[in-house]
């Protein structure tokens, strides 16, 4: 994915936050809040603890520390079975809706959708 | 042997004798050596002499049978030490060496009679305790008791006291209290330590270690520069701990946001993968288009469509050329990036000057576009680089054209290695773009020549308005022009003096030209005068001509089939043609706009069977072309069917040649 442009966008290195970099992902972010069905997002730091949220904190907080575990317990899983790979993301479908994240090396990003509507 | 005096023993003895030793001549000797013992004894054994020699050789019924010379066969018998009954594969375990090893010297003592006996030494323990007991039993009368002699021997001669002058006297010391007394040290520090032991945590571990004795390396070869490095990275450091900041997340958030959009658009996406129309089959010939995804962005609306290109390398992204046909409408432009995964927002976006007239992706590096705007210019811009300005870009100096650019189109890497393209406009001259480090060069390579109505006084003046360009496919010198007029060149770029042939193609502006990607000869050309025709270059008129009912903005070839196109009109309908089944209509004629919108452009995506559509509202619509569309030519029972860009060349050489 997006391999045609990653010579600059690498996550390894340590750069100084760009400005730009902020903005494009403020804006990425309004636009998932923005589609269709889309419940909530919450991005989880790597402690588990919420750092983002468009819900409210008590569900927040629940969402984050069961995904937390459930993501390092899926990382691990692809990892064991071959070092060289890695998790890119994660779906969840239930009855009612669709639990999406995507991990980052140090950060996760959990969006819910209702799929249906 | 001894041989009896008795006849009958003799016998009997001789006759296991046979048997044991089932050699003749053995027998035979002991037989000799019977008869020598006979005769040593006497005559009492003449009887048995005479019994012995008329006896016979008596063979057991299972004797072997054997020659002469097995029988002469000496057969060695040893006599040795061994006890048969000890083991000969005893294996013990060594420790030493990890393994199980035979052991040689095995105990071969075989015991025959084992008798534990009853004596005992008479200076042992046991052995004077007995005596004691034997002799008290002997002298068990009256024997005089000494007191000084041992009476039981083994026993501890006990102390005898004197009976008159004895003092048993005790003392006790001090006893010291018991004291308790303990030290205890401060613990050494502990700490908790629990982790997994992965797979990948130990390659992860092997990893950084190789990372780290690479840095360590370098280290060692530049020195100065370290003290800078520890402390810019010094300050990073702190600056991390301090900022919250998301920024990584850009490439989790566009995954979310890709995935979102999916489920939004399941169904479309289904659609694309899966679907064939099945009423296909009872339509005959026709065929549909099934609009799948609509790609529009915001603050493209008030701008038309002006080109559309797809990525060779990265078959879901497709490149949008934004600007303005109107002549009085200039404003800007934009150059966007869409991709089928993300419907909603294009990948990216670039903004200009001016309006973007034509966009190509060059095939092999495919971040490089090059742009060709309306006031002249050219750009290349680079899709590695996030900023907004192009790579290059022509500047008034350096020989821009002077009139909008119509066409651009990539080449292939000239002798020095530099990328190139060519690029057509308005002024009639068709340029070569070379790309020399960080500057671009121009090179004229024609002009096109001046029509005909223009008074001979102005032809130099009134330039040639070339509106479109293609290069052929496997000749690459070969190229064509479409111009204003409506006339079609044929040029070689080794030619700059005069195009190679000239045809007179449609009676206005010819809007679009291309060759066929199989067949070497053919191509196609599309006008605003209604007409789309289809030429073997070495012919002077068209081989087929169609018209659709309205102008005709742009044509296609399809990458899978030589014999297939799409056209569109400004009457917002896609005609799709496949030749090889119907010469004379359109498969499918389908209206995929509403009313007064204008398609300007298609393309055929390289891999997927889709097209996308441009309109004058900004939109690009993707199709997806059902079954009768892309029909391959049927097998015949038992060939094999065979594939390859020969087969498409072999359809379109029949097809002309009925036409012949």
């Amino acid at each position: 994915m997006k391999e045609y442009c990653a010579a600059t966008r690498t996550h390894g290195g340590r750069s100084t936050p760009d400005l730009s970099d902020m903005a494009e992902v403020e804006d990425t972010l309004k636009r998932i809040q923005a589609q269709h069905g889309v419940i909530g997002t919450i991005v989880v730091n790597g402690e588990g603890i919420p750092i983002r949220t468009t819900l409210d904190n008590s569900t927040s907080v629940q969402y984050a520390g069961l995904l937390h575990q459930l993501t390092m317990k899926a990382r691990s899983a692809v990892r064991d079975i071959d070092p060289q790979n890695e998790l890119t993301f994660l779906r969840i479908r239930s009855k009612k809706h669709e639990i999406m994240v995507a991990p980052d090396k140090e950060y996760l990003l959990i969006a819910i959708q209702n799929p249906s509507e | 042997m001894s041989v009896s005096y008795k006849v009958g023993t003799v016998k009997s003895k001789q006759s296991p004798n046979v048997n044991t030793q089932p050699k003749a001549p053995v027998v035979k000797g002991v037989k000799t050596t019977g008869k020598k013992k006979d005769e040593e004894e006497g005559i009492d054994t003449a009887d048995g002499e005479e019994w012995m020699q008329g006896k016979t050789l008596v063979k057991p019924p299972d004797q072997l049978d054997l020659t002469e010379e097995e029988l002469k066969e000496e057969i060695t018998r040893v006599l040795t030490a061994n006890n048969p009954n000890a083991p000969q594969n005893v294996v013990r375990y060594s420790f030493k060496e990890g393994c199980y090893k035979t052991i040689v010297f095995v105990d071969q003592m075989a015991i025959h009679f084992e008798l534990e006996g009853n004596l005992v030494h008479k200076e042992s323990d046991e052995g004077r305790r007995l005596m004691a007991k034997h002799t008290e039993r002997e002298d068990c009368g009256g024997d005089e008791r000494l007191e000084n002699v041992p009476i039981k021997p083994g026993k501890r001669e006990q102390k005898v006291t004197n009976q008159f002058n004895f003092i048993d006297r005790a003392s006790q010391t001090l006893n010291n209290l018991p004291r308790e007394i303990s030290c205890q040290t401060e613990p050494p520090p502990r700490a908790n330590f629990s982790a997994t032991a992965n797979q990948w945590e130990i390659y992860d571990f092997y990893v950084e270690e190789l990372q780290r004795r690479e840095k360590s390396k370098e280290k060692q070869e530049s020195q100065f520069p370290n003290k800078e490095e520890d402390r810019s990275k010094k300050k990073m450091i702190q600056a991390e701990a301090q900022s919250d900041d998301i920024s990584q997340l850009a490439k989790p958030a566009e995954i979310i946001e890709r995935m979102v959009n999916q489920n939004i658009f399941d169904e479309v996406a289904q659609d694309f993968m899966y679907f064939e129309d099945a009423a296909d089959e009872f339509r005959g010939e026709k065929g549909t288009l099934l609009p799948l995804w609509k790609f529009q962005y915001d603050k493209a609306k008030g701008l038309s469509v002006t080109a559309l290109c797809w990525n060779h390398i990265y078959s879901d992204l497709f490149a949008v050329g934004l600007g303005s046909y109107e002549f009085t409408q200039q404003e800007r432009g934009m150059l966007l990036f869409y991709t089928l995964k993300n419907p909603s927002f294009p990948e990216f976006i670039f903004n200009t000057d001016s309006g973007v007239m034509c966009v190509d992706i060059h095939e092999q590096l495919s971040y490089l576009v090059a742009v060709g705007l309306y006031d002249g210019c050219v750009s290349v811009y680079d899709l590695r680089k996030k900023s907004d300005q192009p790579m290059y870009n022509s500047i008034a100096s350096s020989g821009k054209h002077t009139g909008a650019v119509w066409q651009v189109k990539w080449q292939k890497d000239d002798l020095d290695s530099n990328h190139n393209f060519f690029s057509v406009s308005t002024d009639g001259r068709v340029v070569s773009w070379t790309l020399v480090k960080h500057e671009i060069v121009f090179t004229d390579i024609i002009k096109l020549p001046p029509v005909d109505k223009v008074p001979d006084d102005l032809k130099n003046v009134v330039a040639t308005a070339g509106t479109s360009l293609d290069f052929h496919k496997q000749k690459d010198h070969h190229f064509l022009v479409g111009t204003e007029a409506g006339k079609i060149h044929k040029g070689s770029k080794y030619y700059s003096s005069k195009f190679l042939e000239m045809y007179d193609a449609h009676f206005m502006t010819v809007s679009c030209v291309r060759w066929n990607p199989f067949h070497p000869n053919v191509f196609i050309s599309c006008g605003w005068d209604w007409m789309v025709k289809i030429w073997d270059h070495t012919i002077n008129s068209p081989v087929f001509t169609f018209e659709l009912k309205s102008s005709v903005t742009d044509v296609a070839w399809s990458p899978h089939s030589s014999t297939v196109f799409a056209a569109v009109t400004a009457d917002g309908k896609v005609h799709v043609f496949d030749l090889s089944i119907n010469k004379y209509e359109a498969l499918c004629q389908q209206k995929v706009v509403s009313k007064k919108t204008r398609l300007l452009h298609i393309e055929f995506n390289p891999v997927h069977p889709i097209i996308i559509v441009g309109d004058d509202r900004g939109r690009v619509i993707s199709l997806k072309l059902s079954p009768n569309l892309r029909k391959k030519p049927k097998e015949k029972k038992g060939q094999e069917l065979p594939k390859g860009p020969e087969v498409e060349i072999a359809k379109m050489e029949q097809l002309l040649s009925s036409l012949r």
